[in-house]
């Protein structure tokens, strides 16, 4: 077991390394807490490790999300228009302690701030996550939140673009716990195509800073596409893809539809 | 000498820390933190440029049509009973303030060796003064407008056009100028490597409230010499609407630091404050993150941004800058509101006692001054208030939402016109 118990930078850094000993990439799967409803989000996560996903981000939604696109936006909006709670959607990924694999919150800095930082790291340890995504924390600005998730022991990813400066990799390298999510595009999820010697060269640039695993998001989206940055990268984050098999068409079928989907991207990991 | 020219004012601090107090920073995505830290150092080169304030000072005054008068209005000073200077900003090229920040962040773009630039617009006005600065400096131009006020500020959207932009309305969320502002970054965070973010107002991330700031403090660096010489001794107040917050930190920014004038912003109070349909910002909101910046937010416990609802789309936001948070929270600066029936009332004042049709913007600053001016400032008090655009473009929403006709009595009373 990757033991939710242990620390959770440890936990993740075990999940890369056994797909390193599996001379594979490992796949980090997005799926939106409680989306379409909450017994189908869950039976989705649940498909998703068993179709092979090394670890889980569960996006707590916002209604302002600045990265993402149309898709997430959509299961974002369709979440917060059934009013499910903050406090709701913890609980929910506090029932996911059976999924034997770490499960990071990825949302933005407004709700933990809302919150207090203090209360949100709590919260997140206290639902079994393993770590912390909040895409518009730039480092500069991350103390304060940093203190928190290191008093519960939460990993904290950071991103890292194309167009951020070495100077800025170094800091990013430096804050970072978990892995490096190095953004495979310039632009917001679910929209474009990766942009493949960029991001090879981007991953390249991180590990300079860093021994953490670098993982590649943003524009992953099938078996290709995930098998082709398996070969230079140490994961393979895909997000938009999932969101819309779980949320096209009928809800019953949505698990199946995870499943069939993440394990062509398990493939494609393994191919790479 | 404005704060633009002069490297030893004290906005150089903020221009370098990125915060008021405890308000802004900058909370955007990786991919647009080069981005800012590019503006940031092309801000501070151009400050020290002497050719930078000539060619903006140039462009403003022929190009722009500044100064900008100041302007004592009789007959709405009668029936406001206290002594109103309007700051004529109606008047300067486009139809509002909005030009005095485009067109120093234009050069920017042109200094940063950009070919594009992309805004947001609630009310159209800064869409059309980006279009048109877009236009002069042949740079290509998208906007992002919500839906709801493509509809209601038609005549701007068609301006835009014809100044060669691309119009882009936005559907999601509240179909506001809040959803496309978080389009405008989508766009941004995608294209920053060719594109500037001409930021609208005095918001988002550091450096652009700093900037914007300095920008538009043209506004106060002419009215604060036109009182003088006009009127003598200094206003009481500046009153000044307040959307993001540009054109009233512009008005405020050089009687900040002068004793015994007060600070006044007009928010929109919708259908009143405390009615759930309001954009008063200030005084219904809490601290929050919004926008790239740390400020005060219309937002609920769980962090989820609240809808805005005001008659004006310029004003209809959840957010304001964070220095205007940092004002209301220092006490230097007071944060009051006009619904929509005071709004409209200061529209059809202005209208018909001085024969100046306001955008709905700043008809919210005459409206709080007719209901309240005189019982809060004192009977003849004397303020400046900013005229922050003009109404062209309102005329429709106008007589649409208050059936503003030729019988004007069934919309809004008795009134004595
Ligand atoms: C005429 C006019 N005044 C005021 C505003 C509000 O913006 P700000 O608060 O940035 O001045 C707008 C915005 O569209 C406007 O068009």
């Amino acid at each position: 077991m990757i033991g939710s118990d242990a620390a959770g930078p440890t936990a993740i850094q075990a999940a890369f390394d056994r797909a390193k000993a599996e001379d594979r990439a490992a796949l980090v799967i997005y799926l939106t807490a409680t989306y379409p409803d909450t017994a189908t989000s869950r039976a989705c996560m649940e498909a998703a490790v068993d179709a092979g996903a090394d670890v889980i981000e569960v996006g707590i939604p916002f209604s302002d999300p600045m990265m993402d696109g149309p898709t997430i936006q959509a299961a974002n909006q369709h979440v917060l228009d059934a009013g499910r709670s903050v406090s709701e959607q913890l609980a929910f990924v506090a029932d996911l302690a059976h999924l034997d694999v770490p499960r990071l919150a990825m949302t933005y800095v407004t709700i933990a701030d809302m919150r207090g930082y203090a209360r949100f790291a709590d919260e997140c340890a206290d639902a079994g996550l393993s770590g912390v995504i909040l895409p518009d924390l730039p480092a500069a600005e991350a103390g304060p939140w940093l203190a928190e998730a290191e008093r519960r022991e939460l990993a904290t990813v950071f991103l890292a673009s194309s167009v951020s400066t070495d100077e800025r990799l170094a800091a990013i390298a430096q804050v970072s716990s978990g892995w490096v999510y190095a953004a495979g595009l310039l632009g917001v999820t679910g929209v474009r195509s990766i942009s493949g010697d960029v991001t090879r060269d981007l991953v390249a640039r991180i590990r300079q800073h860093t021994d953490l695993p670098v993982a590649v998001g943003i524009g992953v989206k099938d078996r290709a596409s995930a098998a082709e940055v398996a070969r230079y990268a140490d994961g393979v984050i895909v997000g938009s893809a999932v969101i819309r098999a779980a949320g096209e068409r009928d809800p019953d079928g949505a698990p199946d539809r995870v499943h069939a989907l993440v394990s062509e991207l398990r493939a494609g990991v393994a191919s790479g | 000498m404005s704060r633009l020219t002069d490297p030893t004012a004290p906005s150089e601090e903020a221009v370098r820390e990125g915060y008021f107090g405890a308000f802004g920073g900058s909370f955007v995505p990786e991919a647009l933190s080069g981005a800012l830290a590019q503006l940031a150092d092309a801000w501070r080169a151009a400050q020290k440029d002497g050719a930078f304030a000539e060619q903006l000072d140039r462009l403003r005054r022929d190009y722009g049509g500044r100064p900008t008068p100041l302007y004592r209005a009789e007959r709405l000073s009668e029936v406001a009973g206290v002594e109103v200077w309007l700051k004529r900003e109606d008047l300067a090229h486009t139809g509002s303030h909005k030009l005095n920040n485009v067109v120093g962040q234009a050069l920017l773009t042109q200094r940063m060796g950009k070919p594009r630039v992309i805004a947001e617009t609630g009310a159209g006005q800064h869409g059309v003064a980006t279009a048109t600065a877009a236009a002069l400096f042949g740079l290509d131009c998208t906007v992002y407008m919500g839906a709801e006020d493509v509809r209601r500020q038609r005549l701007n959207v068609v301006r835009m056009q014809l100044l060669g932009a691309e119009v882009v309305p936005v559907d999601s969320g509240t179909r506001t100028l809040k959803d496309a502002i978080n389009e405008a970054m989508r766009d941004w965070v995608s294209n920053v490597d060719d594109t500037h973010y001409l930021i609208g107002s005095a918001m988002g991330p550091h450096p652009f409230p700093s900037i914007v700031r300095e920008l538009q403090s043209v506004i106060s660096v002419e009215s604060t010499q036109q009182f003088d010489f006009q009127a003598g001794g200094l206003p009481d107040a500046v009153i000044a609407c307040v959307g993001g917050g540009s054109n009233a930190i512009g008005s405020f920014a050089e009687w900040i630091d002068v004793d015994g004038v007060k600070l006044i912003g007009v928010e929109a109070a919708g259908e009143g404050v405390g009615s759930g349909r309001s954009a008063a910002t200030i005084s219904e909101g809490r601290e929050a993150v919004l926008h790239g910046s740390r400020s005060i937010v219309l937002i609920d416990d769980d962090g989820q941004v609240l809808p805005a609802h005001s008659v004006s789309a310029g004003l209809d936001y959840p957010g304001v800058g964070p220095e205007h948070a940092f004002l209301a929270r220092s006490g230097r600066a007071t944060y009051v509101a006009a619904t929509d029936q005071e709004a409209l009332d200061g529209f059809r004042r202005t209208c018909e006692l001085e024969g100046i049709i306001p955008a709905l913007e700043p008809a919210h600053a005459v409206g709080w001054v007719l209901a309240h001016g005189r019982a809060e400032l004192g009977d003849g008090a004397r303020v400046v208030l900013t005229m922050s655009g003009r109404g062209d473009k309102d005329v429709d929403e106008v007589l649409e939402v208050a059936g503003f006709d030729v019988g004007v009595a069934k919309a809004f009373g008795e009134g004595e016109a």
